[in-house]
């Protein structure tokens, strides 16, 4: 949120999808072999701290995070400190496994050398991960930097009170002059509380309110000075499997809870009307979605059905199983408890006895990680990085890749077009690769879709511009006050 | 007397010695690890085993419990996880409003609550006595968090007398010095930031205050209707005393020993709420700070932060020692 304003990345999201658009790179290139990319950067663009934006900025930036570093500077460069901690953005995404090198060919050429063909790249060069720095303030002092973000954002940082309060400035020196920033000061408070937050928004003494409570929402909708925003959230609440269970192993015990479960009910009760039932583990908004994909409607009577032909008619001789639900709201679940009460009460319509299992946030992760033998459903869900459908694909659910994948599902036809996604560069041949993913996905059950949850943030009528991101970013560029 | 302040100070070592044990093993033996809450739902395992690598999470945990101590020796408390600060730093932001918001609950609640004591103690079964004594029986009971919401909804929303939420306005520049908001207001004789900051306080001052005035309340007029009954209150007002005097200078102090005490021990209580009160009214605290990094398993501000919380309780108690002795002379400190 803070750095969506500071930083910039070299390509940047659209304004209100992932799509890529020139950022600080003007334009670039790829080789044919899909392993060589070469941006061409923007002149004349300045870092807050005075220092000139160039391909050495941007070697040193990216660089600074590789473990291996070979990078090329060009004429005098920068010698980059040591790593403080492994940069954890950096490390999950596998950066170190798909960058080779990084060259300045001139003042403003950048060459990257893959190790391997990835077609995320891009959508990836546009994360937070990859924004770009000021060498200058990185190396006065690397571990403070943190404290004192010093970028090529339209707003500077000004003050941060810890737990109080984060203040930005403008940029008066921005480079694009086509838009903003227009607001002189943002001041980004941190008040814990839901419905504080709100009444503050209320009473005016803020402009936006982010994430109100969902029975705020109604009440915003009433009051003449405020507005609301929404988006469809980049995300997916899910209903998984332990599939290292036998019990699970049986794609008619899969199906029979995908036949069990209202999710309509769920999504227009818990989550309020803020989201749609999802058929697909990819929001719509995204390319690859698989439009044409029937999805499994509310129908307990064949969810009997599939009991019986799973070899449990009625429900007769199956053990209690116990489905995990999230302690904690998350963009992609507003009460995971609540719905897994919905759950098993669904389930129970069909003769299937469940009970709800909860942890706190923390041991929740860890254990459903080593899949348990006490863990049969399981909640989870999952907010989008980069636009790209591997990031939801992939990671979620191709269980042969890694045993991290939270869903151990391991299923060869969909591993080999999870591979087959990451090694095409051209997007019209990907998104037939994840479109038949997806039915893979369909005909064999690993996880239910629920929901994908929309984001709604009410504000003063007086604010304009604002929007918000998919990815969750929150830009204050373009905002206005009247 | 000064030997047994050096003795109690002394004892401080191993007492917090054996809460940093507690603590620590408490904090291992819950399931979850910083780096599994740090990388959330993203977590692969090459990046969980970098971090917790780097954070020396694969440690034995008598070697972590090691390293710990050996940094405290040098007086250091280590570094957040979460934030990577000096965690002595974080103490030292959060650490003063915490401090200035029990202060000041303090202060309400010792003298609305001696006040209403006195007066339920010498009106006994008036229509004000059970009054007062009802209204400290849901003082007590009442959820904080549902006080500080209502009181934010009438006095804030409502009235707009005070302001909802924060130490002080956007836009009221105060130079910081201790962090302490109202002293250093004082100090730069910044008049606009003193009140604006008294302002700030009210509301989450008076939520916090409410349950340990109801206390106070009900000990104070306990201890004042034993100590009425006593032979030398008769004497005093056998001898002509005004009854005024009677009540505040004979009896009241010695009804305000066993009050003192709980007095003492009112920080505790203070912390605990404060985590609530902080979280309503968005006050950057070290109740909050210390409930996220439970939440957060952030070990080094768990260990670092109820240290000094410790320290600082035990400190206390030993204040409210040596202020017995000076209010009431016959006990002596041993």
């Amino acid at each position: 949120m803070i750095c969506d304003n500071i930083y910039e990345a070299l390509v940047f999201y659209k304004d209100e999808s992932t799509a890529l658009e020139p950022g600080l790179a003007e334009s670039w290139e790829i080789s044919p072999d899909g392993k060589i990319y070469t941006f061409h950067l923007r002149k004349g663009v300045m870092f807050h701290d005075g220092t000139p934006f160039n391909a050495n900025a941007v070697v040193f930036s990216i660089g600074r995070m590789m473990k291996n570093r070979k990078l090329k500077f060009h004429g005098q460069g920068w010698s980059v400190p040591p790593q403080e901690r492994p940069p954890e953005y950096w490390v999950s995404m596998e950066m170190d496994d798909t960058i080779d090198s990084i060259e300045a060919a001139d003042e403003y050429t950048v060459v990257f050398r893959l190790k391997r063909v990835e077609a995320p790249f891009l959508a990836n060069m546009g994360m937070d991960f990859a924004d770009i720095i000021s060498p200058t303030a990185f190396v006065k002092n690397p571990k403070e930097f943190l404290r004192n973000p010093v970028g090529t954002g339209p707003f500077k940082f000004v003050e941060w009170i810890k737990d109080d309060r984060i203040v930005l400035a403008k940029n008066e020196n921005y480079w694009d002059k086509s838009g903003g920033p227009y607001l002189d000061k943002v001041v980004f408070r941190a008040i814990p509380e839901n419905s504080v937050r709100f009444l503050e928004l209320k009473a005016g003494n803020i402009h936006i309110c982010q994430f109100p409570n969902p029975a705020d929402v109604p009440l915003a909708k009433k009051d003449p000075n405020l507005k609301l925003v929404s988006q469809p959230g980049m995300n997916i609440g899910y209903l998984s499997f332990n599939h290292t269970k036998r019990l699970w192993k049986n794609i008619h015990m899969r199906r029979a809870i995908a036949y069990a479960i209202n999710r309509k009910a769920i999504v227009d009760n818990i989550y309020q009307g803020m989201g749609q039932v999802a058929k697909n583990p990819i929001p719509p908004t995204m390319w690859g979605y698989n439009d044409a994909i029937e999805d499994f409607p509310y129908d307990p009577e064949k969810a009997k059905l599939e009991l019986a032909q799973a070899g449990y008619p009625g429900g007769k001789d199956l053990p209690e199983i116990t489905l995990w639900s999230m302690p904690v709201p998350r963009p992609y679940n507003p009460e995971g408890l609540k719905v897994g009460v919905a759950m098993i009460s669904d389930l129970s319509k069909v003769g299937i006895k469940a009970r709800i299992v909860s942890y706190d946030w923390g041991t929740y992760l860890k254990r459903q990680r080593e899949q348990p033998r006490d863990m049969d459903l399981f909640q989870l869900g999952w907010t989008g990085d980069n636009g790209d459908p591997d990031n939801f694909l992939a990671v979620l659910f191709d269980g042969l890749a890694s045993p991290a994948i939270r869903t151990q599902w391991k299923n060869k036809e969909y591993h080999e077009l999870m591979s087959a996604g990451k090694q095409t560069i051209d997007q019209a041949k990907r998104t037939e690769i994840y479109k038949k993913a997806l039915q893979v996905f369909h005909d064999e059950v690993p996880a239910i879709c629920v929901a994908h949850s929309t984001v709604v943030w009410p504000m003063r009528n007086n604010v304009m511009n604002f929007k918000l991101h998919p990815t969750a970013s929150v830009r204050m560029k373009n905002v206005r006050l009247e | 007397m000064l030997a047994h302040i050096i003795r109690r100070i002394l004892l401080l070592i191993p007492t917090l010695l054996g809460i940093s044990i507690i603590i620590f093993f408490m904090m291992h033996i819950t399931p979850g690890d910083p780096a599994e809450l740090l990388l959330g739902e993203r977590a692969t395992e090459k990046a969980l085993e970098a971090l917790r690598e780097h954070l020396g999470l694969n440690e034995p945990l008598h070697v972590q419990y090691g390293m710990f101590l050996k940094r405290l020796l040098r007086g250091d408390l280590g570094e957040t996880i979460w934030t990577r600060q000096k965690v002595w730093i974080e103490v030292k932001q959060r650490f003063p409003a915490t401090i200035e918001l029990s202060i000041a609950a303090m202060i309400i609640s010792t003298f609305l609550g001696i006040i209403l004591g006195i007066v339920s103690a010498t009106r006994q079964y008036s229509v004000f006595d059970y009054l007062s004594m009802l209204g400290a029986l849901v003082g007590v009971s009442m959820p904080i968090f549902w006080l500080g919401l209502v009181l934010m909804l009438i006095f804030s929303l409502n009235l707009g007398w005070f302001p909802m939420s924060g130490r002080l306005s956007v836009g009221i520049e105060l130079d910081t010095i201790t962090n302490f908001y109202l002293l250093d207001a004082l100090l730069t004789k910044n008049w606009a930031a003193l009140k604006d900051a008294l302002w700030h306080i009210a509301l989450p001052a008076f939520t916090l205050s409410t349950i340990p005035m109801a206390i106070v309340a009900r000990m104070t007029r306990s201890s004042m209707l034993e100590v009425l009954r006593q032979d030398y209150i008769k004497t005093a007002k056998a001898k002509g005393l005004s009854p005024g005097i009677v009540v505040l200078k004979h009896a009241l102090r010695n009804a305000l020993i066993p009050v003192i005490t709980v007095i003492g021990l009112m920080f505790g209580i203070l912390m605990a709420g404060a985590i609530l009160t902080e979280t309503i009214f968005a006050w950057p605290g070290v109740g909050k700070w210390l409930y996220d990094a439970v939440l957060q398993r952030d070990y080094m501000v768990i260990q670092g932060g109820t240290l000094f919380v410790a320290a600082i309780f035990v400190m206390i108690n030993l204040v409210v020692d040596i202020l017995y002795a000076v209010i009431n002379p016959k006990i002596s400190v041993h």
